[in-house]
Parts: structure tokens; C-alpha cells; sequence
């Protein structure tokens, strides 16, 4: 056996040095033709019915007839996909958005790199999907510091309004649970009503998508705030709220 | 997995992937090369870990960033506490003689602080199992109200205006933008690096050291009597028990966390390794020795609709086995660990 000394080892290192240079070869292979891609923007707006939502002046009526002021209203949307006319689809990487009423950039999400083409519809996860429920410290949209996490048992919440009402109750919900019984994860796909975003490299599409608060309130279930004003862990009212709230969202029109 | 290499041995190897990758940037070599001594190791004959380092490599200077954060005051409100206020080497990182965790501004929480060590076999944290990723755990801690109560965003911002820390960050991650992942990351390496595997039990299982006689009766007591909840090597099965403290629970313990009436009551199994350095016992810390401990079990047991089926029937021990139980206890303290140098406090000289 040679016995791997380090002038051995050095002599040895310096004949690997000579054989290799930094100069590459050409390649003999023809290049893969670069996707032709451009951007999409999604334009959010927080409504109640039809109006605008205002934080902290406006008031509003549930369908149970409360009527309440919104501090708050934060919501995750993850994995967004764009569906083509070719039903070829477009996923976004590192798709985690936290939209924050009162701070408008956070509901404008500038989708890059999508490929050319006639898009026809969108869906996308309302929350944090499980996997990254599970997988230690994020960052960015995921950041705990973001006040969308639980400490104390882990988890994302993955939607939250807060408020009072005239009569002066306090509003909590804060809507997480991301297994089993517990799971509040929608995935939806608010319809383009016929339309369509024509993607190219110079046009980009605006497609402006309604969050309609009034939906927290009712269908299936009203929400009556003098028996339902705190929900603050996984269970049972926090599905219930997950199921009135997984058709907030509405394609309003689309700008190509 | 990083697995011990003498240092030296690989330079060589170390210079031709360097001489290999000279045409561009790599920076794999420097996450594969063990630095110092910081490097990761499964004992022999113990279970995969839950976690090991994937996603986040282990470095020195990571794990040295790690135990300044762990031991620096600045994670709390007022700067006056630290992860190691109620988590200190000598006890096996748990808070000797106190019931439960003494916080910020002489608040007291509500449960004992547990001692930190093999947490990398842990796949959930806390007595209620509430926390399920070790990179997540201080996040509790800090901004729980009565511990360190801050806020995660002040934390970081602190970090980014101090002196030492924007050069430590550069040095573990590259980077000297300072964020909540990358705090927890270094943390997790520090507090995964925590491992106990030198107690005189161990020894002994390794042919390395011999057991007295009353140490051997109190092994083989152990293995008919406790072994089924405190399974070694870990000395946890890493399960929720109620093992019978109570008929009404005050603290729901895991049950908390499901909502299920079936874990009322029940909390998480604690590992035994270092038990006689860690008084008090029991998640509200209510028995002070461990005399106490066994009494519990053998004439304390109190029925309830949660209580573990392995207590249903009540342990029987003479005064002398448990005499020789405790002897065997002693043998799961691990000096090693507790002197171990790597895992000191850097503000304290």
C-alpha cells in the first residue's frame, strides 16, 4: 500500500493542478431554449359586500346584525398556481404571502418567471400548507416574528381578524390548525368568469381579486357574536370559520 | 450526518476539492469539514435522531453563535434573562430547587423548567409536547409573558445593533442580515449538540466500568419496574403519561394541546439521565427528592380516567430495593456532560 504522506500528497495535488485548468471546454451540446416567461400581478382588495373594507373607522353588519369595526385583517395565501389554456400549470417557488389590510404592498404579489400563454384560471391555499407547519424556523412571509404563530403549540395561524363590536365586545378570531381533525387549509380557485390573462414578455396582467370579509360571517354558518366573538386555537369554531371564509375570494376582472 | 474524522487526516482531502473546485465558488467544503470539535455523533447502540442538522449544517462558529444566544440576557424584555437563567450546566441545563420557572420581573410560570439534553431524539418539546421542531422551541420561552417576555422582531433588532453579534452571524451563516430563522438555527445547534452519553451507566454498558452489587439489584429493578416509561437508552419513551399525581388536574398538560379528554392529565415522559442532579421532580416540580419520587409510585399512585395502564396496579418495592433503584439512578449522572467546556457560559470568565 502507498503510504499517504503529505509530500506524497503534494506532489500528487500539484500533477492534479496541471492536468486542470479553468478554461471550459466548448460545449458540444445545443443549448436548451430558455422559457420565454413574463410576470403576473394579483391585486388584491379587502372588501365587506360592496364596500371598500377601512380599518378601524368603518363600521360593518354581520348577517346576524352585529355591528363591528375591523382592527385587523391578516391572511396567508401559499402555493399559488396559474392554469393555462394548454391545462399546463404554473406554481410559483417559495410561494408564502402574508396580505395585511392596511398595508397596501402586501396585496400586490408580482408572480415572475410564468410562461408565455393564455392563462384561464388560478388556485391557491388559503393558510400554510402542513409541511411547512413542521419543518423549524422559516423566514420571510413564515417568519414568527410576522405575529401569525403560535409559540406555545406550534402551528401557523393562518388567518386573523380582530375588532369590537358597537357594544363594545372584543374580537378575536385567529384561525390555525393544520392536521388531522383539526386541518383549516382551503384550497381555492375563484373562477375567471370566461376571462383570461394573456402573459408576454413586455404585457403584464392585472388580476384583481376581491377578500370579502362578510363571508367570515355566514354561509354555511352565521356567525353571531354575541355566542362566537374569541376563537384563539385549532378546533371546532376555528373549522367552522374556515369553512365560511373559503369563498372570501372573487376574480373581480382581469387587466391584460 | 457528520461523523467524527480526525482533522488532520482530511486535510489533503479538503485541498484537492479545493484544487477541484477552483473554477468556482463552493461552499460545500466548508459545511463538510468538522470544525474542531463540534461535530455530531449517534452513540453507539441508540436510535436514529429526529433531527440532525439537516437543513441546517453544523458548524463551529454556528454553535458557538448558538451559546451566546443561549446564555445572553438580551432575549428577554429587560435584559435580566436568559435561556440559561433556568437552564443551568450544573443541573443538566435544568433549574436546580426550583418548582417551576422563575421569569421576568419575579414572575413565576407554571411548570418546571425540564433539563436540556438528546433533545435531537426528540421530535416534540415542552411537558405538553406542544412545540414540534427544535428550531422553533425558544420562540416559547422568549415570548411567553412570564419567562422572557419579548418580541421575536425586537430580539433580532436588538441582535442587529450589537456590537459582537452582526460579525458572528457573518461568520456562521454568511450573511450579517440578522433573522429569527437564522437566530433559531444557531440556537439548535448549540442546544442539539447537548448530549449526555458519558454517564457510569454508560460506561458499564460499554464493558468500561463495573457496577456494584447494589447498583446491579438496582439495574435489574429498574429494567422489571421502570423500563417500560423511562426505556433506556434514552430513558424516555418519548410518550404522554398520567402517572397518577392527581384525581383533578389544575394543569391539563398534554391535553392542552389536543383537546382531548384522553390526554387530560397526561405529560410527557421525562428522561431519567441526570435525574439526581435535577431536583425538583415532576412537571409542577412538587417532590423535592427522589425517595419522594419512588414513594409516589409505590403508595401514592391516585386513580383517575387518564392514568397510565402501567400504574393501574400499584409498584411494589421494599425499603431496600428503592434504596438500590436510587443507587442505580446515580449511575444515569453524567460529569462529562455537566464540566463539559464546549457548553459554558461565555459571558461568565
Amino acid at each position: 500500500m502507498i503510504k499517504l504522506t503529505y509530500i506524497n500528497c503534494l506532489i500528487f495535488l500539484f500533477l492534479v493542478a496541471g492536468f486542470i485548468s479553468c478554461k471550459k471546454d466548448p460545449d458540444p451540446v445545443e443549448p436548451v431554449p430558455v422559457p420565454v416567461t413574463g410576470s403576473v400581478i394579483l391585486n388584491f382588495e379587502n372588501k365587506f359586500g360592496d364596500s371598500a373594507l377601512v380599518l378601524n373607522t368603518g363600521t360593518y353588519i354581520t348577517a346576524s346584525n352585529d355591528t363591528f369595526s375591523v382592527s385587523k385583517f391578516d391572511y396567508y395565501i401559499s402555493n399559488i398556481r396559474l392554469i393555462k389554456d394548454d391545462l399546463s400549470v404554473y406554481a410559483e417557488s417559495e410561494s408564502y404571502h402574508l396580505l395585511k389590510a392596511g398595508s397596501p404592498g402586501s396585496l400586490l404579489l408580482t408572480l415572475t418567471g410564468v410562461p408565455v400563454g393564455t392563462y384561464t384560471g388560478i388556485e391557491f391555499m388559503i393558510g400554510v400548507d402542513s409541511l411547512r407547519n413542521v419543518s423549524g424556523a422559516q423566514t420571510g412571509a413564515l417568519d414568527p416574528s410576522n405575529g401569525m404563530f403560535w409559540s406555545w403549540s406550534t402551528g401557523y395561524i393562518m388567518s386573523k381578524v380582530e375588532g369590537s363590536t358597537v357594544g363594545g365586545t372584543e374580537l378575536e378570531f385567529h384561525i390555525g390548525g393544520f392536521k388531522g381533525v383539526n386541518k383549516v387549509l382551503k384550497t381555492v380557485s375563484p373562477s375567471f368568469n370566461a376571462a383570461t390573462a394573456i402573459v408576454s414578455e413586455t404585457a403584464v396582467p392585472h388580476i384583481n381579486i376581491s377578500a370579502d370579509l362578510a363571508e367570515w360571517f355566514k354561509t354555511p354558518t352565521n356567525i353571531d357574536f354575541t355566542v362566537t366573538h374569541s376563537v384563539s386555537i385549532p378546533g371546532a369554531n376555528a373549522k367552522m370559520l374556515a369553512d365560511n371564509y373559503a369563498d372570501m375570494f372573487s376574480v373581480m376582472g382581469i387587466e391584460n | 450526518m457528520i461523523q467524527k474524522m480526525k482533522l488532520y487526516g482530511w486535510l489533503p482531502v479538503f485541498f484537492s476539492l479545493l484544487l477541484f473546485s477552483s473554477c468556482e465558488r463552493d461552499p460545500v467544503v466548508k459545511e463538510e469539514l468538522p470544525a474542531d470539535n463540534i461535530y455530531f455523533v449517534v452513540p453507539q447502540g441508540w436510535p436514529t435522531p429526529h433531527y440532525d442538522f439537516t437543513g441546517n449544517a453544523l458548524t463551529k462558529e454556528g454553535f458557538v453563535l448558538g451559546r451566546r444566544l443561549f446564555y445572553d440576557t438580551k432575549l428577554s424584555k429587560d435584559n435580566t434573562i436568559s435561556c440559561g437563567s433556568c437552564h443551568q450546566q450544573f443541573a443538566a441545563f435544568a433549574h436546580l430547587d426550583h418548582k417551576v420557572s422563575h421569569g421576568i420581573y419575579g414572575l413565576l410560570g407554571i411548570r418546571n423548567a425540564p433539563p436540556i439534553f438528546n433533545l435531537n431524539w426528540h421530535s416534540e418539546f415542552m411537558w405538553d409536547g406542544g412545540i414540534n421542531h427544535i428550531e422553533v422551541q425558544p420562540l416559547a420561552p422568549i415570548t411567553n409573558p412570564v419567562e422572557m417576555d419579548e418580541d421575536m422582531a425586537v430580539v433580532v433588532s436588538k441582535l442587529q445593533g450589537d456590537a459582537t453579534y452582526p460579525k458572528m452571524f457573518k461568520d456562521a451563516f454568511d450573511t450579517d442580515i440578522i433573522t429569527s430563522q437564522l437566530t433559531f438555527k444557531a440556537m439548535a445547534q448549540f442546544m442539539g449538540m447537548l448530549i449526555s452519553d458519558k454517564s457510569k451507566y454508560d460506561l458499564y454498558t460499554r464493558g468500561e466500568a463495573t457496577f456494584t452489587a447494589s447498583e446491579l439489584n438496582g439495574l435489574s429493578l429498574f429494567q422489571q419496574k421502570c423500563n417500560t416509561c423511562h426505556t433506556a437508552p434514552l430513558f424516555t419513551n418519548l410518550q404522554y403519561m398520567n402517572n397518577g399525581l392527581d384525581t383533578v388536574f389544575a394543569d391539563a398538560g398534554r391535553g392542552k394541546i389536543t383537546m382531548m379528554a384522553a390526554d387530560s392529565g397526561t405529560f410527557k415522559v421525562p428522561s431519567l439521565r441526570n435525574v439526581a442532579l435535577s431536583p425538583p421532580y415532576m412537571h409542577d416540580g412538587r417532590f423535592n427528592t427522589l425517595e419522594q419520587v419512588l414513594e409516589h409510585y409505590v403508595h401514592g399512585v391516585k386513580n383517575s380516567a387518564t392514568l397510565s395502564t402501567e400504574l393501574t396496579t400499584p409498584i411494589v418495592l421494599s425499603s431496600g430495593e428503592k434504596a438500590d433503584i436510587i443507587t442505580f439512578l446515580k449511575t444515569l449522572t453524567d460529569n462529562t456532560f455537566i464540566k463539559d467546556s464546549r457548553f459554558k457560559d461565555p459571558f461568565t470568565p
